[in-house]
C-alpha cells in the first residue's frame, strides 16, 4: 500500500519541496495547479500536471469536488496537501477516504479534535501537557465569557473556538474591553467560520513562541525536538530557529516528551506540531494548539536533525513504520530560516507582485534556499507572498546569524520588492544577536523605525 | 476629469463586503483621501484612495476584477 502516484494540491516553493520528496522516494508525481499557477516551477518540475479551476483559491486549491476530481481522473493513489489550503480541512480528508485515496496526513477525526481548540485543550491535559488557564469550553454568550475573565484574571485573550491561525485573535485588558471585543469576535468568527463559539484564555505577557516536531505512524511517535518562532509581525511568523537556546535541557526534555505523549494519545500519522507559549521569567511552558501538517518552518528542523520529515510524512502515510527510534534522533549545531516574501518591509509591507529579474542563489556548506522562483517568472497576485525561505545550519548561533548575514548578501531577487531588508537589519541588531526577543518585539521595534532605506 | 489609478495588481472590489453599499455612487462628492474601493493583493487588502476631490461619476472596473498596476478604476468629474 505504499504510494506510487502522488497529487500534490498547493503550490510555490512547499508544492517544490514535495515534488522532490516524492521523487526522490521512486513516487510519479501528479500537480494540481490554478489556471493562473501553469508557468509556476513545480509544474516543470512535476511528472505530470492538472488544471484544477481559475486563478481564485476558493475555486481551485480550496475546492474539494475539484481536487478530488483531478486526483481521481490523474490516478493519484495518494495527495499531499502542503500547508495551508485544505491540510487541515477534515471534510476534504473525508472526501478522499470515499474515493479510496489516501491524504499525506493524520485521519479526518484528528484534524477536526485537533483543530478544535478546546477539543484540543482537553486532548492536550488528559496527555498531561500543561494548558494555559482558560475557559473549560466553548462560550455562547458575552456574560458567560465576562464571568469566565473574572476567574482567569486580565488580560484575556479571545479566539474563535473553530479559529484557525493567528487572525482575528483579540486581547481584552478589562472587563469593558471585553464586552465591546467579545460581540465582535462572534460576529468575526460565525462569519469566518460558520460557528460563533468563542474560546477565551489568560494572555501570558511578552511570550516566546515554542513549538516541538512531532511524527506519528498511528501507533508510535517521536520528537523532532523543537523550534524558536517568536520573530512574529501581525502573528505571522517571520524568523524561525532550531532549538531554542533560552530552554535549559531539563525545560527542553519535558516539552519535547509532553508533545510525544499528546502524539500517542492521539494516534497520530503524519508530521504535526505542538505549539506553546513559553514564560522565560518562570520557565512555564503552556500548549496553545496543534497544527496537523507539515509546517513552513520545518527545513530547521530537518538542518538540526539530518532528517527529511516531508519523505517521513510520506512514508507513513503509506503505511510503514516509523524510520527512526527517539534515541537515533540527534540535534546538531543551530539553524535559522527567514522567510523571504514579495513586500516592501519600508513601505509598510505592501505587497509586491511581479516578474522576477535576476536570480541570485547563495551557495556553500550549511546553505540552503527553499523557493520557487525562476528568472522571468511572473509572481502573481492572487495568494500569499511567501517568495522562498532561506535556512542556515552552522555549529553555533552565533555562527549561525554570522552565515545568515552571508547568505543574504549573496540572495539577489531582481524585479520585485523582498523583505530581505528586514532580515539583513535583524540579523545585524544586538538584541537578535543577544536572543533577547519575543512575540510582541518585532512590531514595536518596526514601529521605532528601526527598519531604515540605507543610502 | 480625473482618473483613480491602481497602486498594485490584483482583485478589485467596489464595497467592502458582499452585501455592503458600493464605496462610492454615480454623482457622490469625493475628497482627496476618500476610499473609493479595494484590492486585494496577496491576501492582503488594500484601501483605493481618490488623490483628488471632484464628484463621483463611474467605476471603470467591475467588482471582483482582475486588474493591473496602474490601470484605472474610477472616474471623477470636477
Amino acid at each position: 500500500m505504499s504510494i506510487k502516484r502522488m497529487l500534490i494540491a498547493n503550490r510555490g516553493e512547499i508544492a517544490v519541496r514535495i515534488i522532490r520528496a516524492a521523487k526522490a522516494m521512486g513516487i510519479h508525481t501528479i500537480q494540481a495547479h490554478s489556471e493562473a499557477d501553469v508557468d509556476m516551477l513545480a509544474v516543470r518540475l512535476a511528472d505530470e500536471a492538472v488544471c484544477i479551476g481559475p486563478a481564485q483559491a476558493v475555486q481551485s486549491y480550496l475546492d474539494i469536488e475539484a481536487v478530488v476530481a483531478a486526483a481521481k481522473a490523474t490516478k493519484a493513489d495518494a495527495v499531499h496537501p502542503g500547508y495551508g489550503f485544505m491540510a487541515e480541512n477534515a471534510e476534504f480528508v473525508r472526501a478522499l477516504d470515499a474515493a479510496g485515496i489516501t491524504f499525506v496526513g493524520p485521519s479526518a477525526d484528528v484534524i477536526d479534535r485537533m483543530g478544535d481548540k478546546v477539543a484540543a485543550r482537553q486532548a492536550a491535559e488528559a496527555a498531561g501537557v500543561p494548558v494555559v488557564p482558560g475557559s473549560k469550553g466553548r462560550l455562547d454568550t458575552v456574560e458567560d465569557a465576562v464571568n469566565v475573565a473574572a476567574k482567569l484574571g486580565y488580560p484575556v485573550m479571545i479566539k474563535a473556538a473553530a479559529g484557525g491561525g493567528g487572525k482575528g485573535i483579540r486581547i481584552a485588558d478589562t472587563e469593558a474591553d471585553l464586552r465591546k471585543m467579545a460581540p465582535q469576535a462572534q460576529a468575526e468568527a460565525k462569519a469566518s467560520f460558520g460557528d460563533g463559539g468563542l474560546y477565551l484564555e489568560r494572555a501570558i505577557n511578552s511570550p516566546r513562541h515554542i513549538e516541538v516536531q512531532i511524527m506519528g505512524d498511528g501507533t508510535d511517535a517521536v520528537h523532532y525536538f523543537e523550534r524558536e518562532c517568536s520573530m512574529q509581525r501581525r502573528r505571522q511568523k517571520v524568523w524561525e530557529e532550531a532549538g531554542a537556546t533560552c530552554l535549559d535541557q531539563e525545560t527542553r526534555a519535558h516539552l519535547c516528551d509532553t508533545a510525544v505523549a499528546l502524539a500517542k494519545a492521539v494516534n497520530y500519522v503524519g508530521a504535526g506540531t505542538l505549539e506553546y507559549l513559553y514564560d522565560s521569567q518562570t520557565k512555564e511552558f503552556f500548549f496553545i494548539e496543534m497544527n496537523t501538517r507539515i509546517q513552513v518552518e520545518h527545513p530547521v528542523t530537518e538542518m538540526l536533525t539530518d532528517t527529511d520529515l516531508v519523505q517521513e510524512m510520506i512514508h507513513v502515510a503509506g503505511g510503514g513504520k516509523l524510520r527512526k527510534s527517539q534515541s537515533d534522533i540527534t540535534r546538531n549545531g543551530h539553524a535559522i530560516e527567514v522567510r523571504l516574501n514579495a513586500e516592501d518591509p519600508l513601505m509598510q509591507f505592501l505587497p509586491s507582485p511581479g516578474k522576477i529579474g535576476t536570480l541570485r542563489v547563495p551557495e556553500g556548506e550549511g546553505i540552503r534556499f527553499d523557493h520557487f522562483l525562476y528568472e522571468g517568472y511572473q509572481v502573481p497576485p492572487f495568494y500569499d507572498s511567501l517568495l522562498g525561505k532561506l535556512i542556515v545550519h552552522a555549529e553555533n548561533r552565533e555562527a549561525a546569524i554570522d552565515l545568515m548575514i552571508s547568505a543574504l548578501n549573496g540572495l539577489e531577487i531582481g524585479g520585485i520588492k523582498t523583505t530581505k531588508p528586514l532580515h539583513l537589519a535583524l540579523a545585524h541588531d544586538a538584541a537578535v544577536r543577544a536572543d533577547d526577543f519575543h512575540t510582541q518585539w518585532l512590531e514595536p521595534w518596526l514601529a521605532a523605525g528601526n527598519l531604515k532605506q540605507t543610502p | 476629469m480625473a482618473q483613480v489609478l491602481s497602486p498594485v495588481p490584483g482583485t478589485f472590489y467596489t464595497q467592502a463586503a458582499p452585501g455592503e453599499p458600493q464605496f462610492k455612487q454615480p454623482g457622490d462628492s469625493v475628497a482627496a483621501g476618500d476610499v473609493i474601493g479595494l484590492i486585494e493583493v496577496m491576501k492582503t487588502f488594500i484601501e483605493v484612495k481618490a488623490e483628488t476631490s471632484g464628484t463621483f461619476k463611474e467605476f471603470l472596473a467591475e467588482d471582483g476584477a482582475a486588474i493591473n498596476a496602474g490601470q484605472p478604476l474610477a472616474e471623477l468629474e470636477g
